[in-house]
């Protein structure tokens, strides 16, 4: 199939689930061999639809984990209330069938411009489209240099914890553990503040690009301190997902 | 509830429109404040979903599902200008 989806085309498609991977105890990855997939861009995300004997549906909108030429693959967060999320956390093995639609999106992605070094700032599971974005970095052979920002509440809760423990050449990681911290943690540990992003952040005169995604109170904090630092409102690209998604 | 963004309904936005529209641009009808679709004010839980301007609240477009069909009403904006391609 070309790749370049035909311009409005969003059918529903069935996809087959290549491995299921536990990032952390609430955490899951999926990684789905989509043969209609027609490609997408880092950040971007597909919506997964669920069908129950009686008919009823429910759907729900995930970032898409992997990088542009990669596999197809989410990573879930089990909500306990949630509708979908624990039977995709839970459920879901290797071989199962899924149905999704997608790519969609145009706004919170990277497509490896030259420009601006990268701050990515992640809140829980919001570090989903950014490990999308430090993926293609490294496949594209960009040498942006990136600054990740990445609030959990302790290490256990680390989404793609031995991946960023080894983050490619021009990439730094910085964590903050907000509720525990293990012994001889030297990081950070309150939630992201102002003073926080201004010692983390990248000067203004090297024009830097920000993407920041989690909860909504996350997002909004992040964001208006970017802003009050003097990030420019159209470099702060947001993506804001609450405890609603299930 | 927390509000979610229009990132949130991108594939909705596409179901509807046939175009990719979280990188649109909304107009409010009622304070004039103008921003992307991605960047609007989502709630997904009301019945149906409503999209709200960031600045002054207003109720921009509602969505229902019924019977299969997808009602739409853009009443609070005064444009919806998809970005250029």
């Amino acid at each position: 199939m070309a790749r370049a989806a035909v311009r409005g085309r969003l059918a529903w498609q069935l996809a087959t689930v290549e491995s299921v991977n536990d990032e952390t105890a609430r955490v899951r990855t999926i990684e789905l061999d989509a043969p209609e997939w027609p490609g997408h861009r880092a950040g971007q995300h597909l919506d997964v639809r669920l069908t129950a004997e009686d008919g009823y549906r429910a759907e729900r909108s995930y970032s898409i984990a992997s990088a542009p030429g990669e596999p197809v693959a989410i990573t879930v967060e089990r909500l306990d209330d949630g509708e979908v999320s624990p039977y995709l956390t839970e459920e879901l093995r290797a071989s199962d069938l899924l149905e999704l639609r997608g790519p969609v999106g145009g706004y919170f992605v990277w497509d490896a411009p030259g420009e601006g070094p990268l701050l990515l700032v992640a809140g829980g599971s919001g570090v989903v489209p950014l490990r999308a974005i430090l993926r293609h970095r490294r496949r594209a052979g960009s040498a942006v240099p990136v600054r990740v920002l990445y609030s959990s509440r302790s290490l256990d809760d680390v989404i793609y914890r031995s991946e960023l423990a080894e983050p490619d050449e021009g990439v730094e990681v910085v964590h903050t553990l907000t509720r525990v911290q293990p012994p001889g943690w030297s990081g950070y540990a309150r939630r992201v503040d102002p003073d926080l992003l201004a010692e983390v952040a990248w000067p203004l005169d090297e024009d830097p690009v920000a993407y920041v995604c989690g909860p909504t109170s996350f997002v909004e904090t992040v964001a208006g301190a970017l802003v009050e630092l003097g990030y420019r409102p159209e470099r702060v690209k947001t993506e804001r997902f609450g405890a609603t998604g299930g | 509830m927390d509000a979610l963004d229009g990132n949130a309904i991108a594939g909705l936005m596409l179901e509807v429109f046939g175009v990719e529209m979280t990188t649109a641009t909304g107009v409010c009808s009622g304070c004039g404040a103008s921003r992307p679709v991605a960047e609007l004010e989502v709630y997904l839980r009301a019945p149906g979903t409503v999209v709200r301007c960031r600045s002054c609240r207003n109720v921009l477009v509602v969505i229902v599902q019924a019977r299969g069909y997808n009602c739409v009403d853009l009443r609070g904006l005064a444009e919806l200008r998809p970005a250029e391609v």
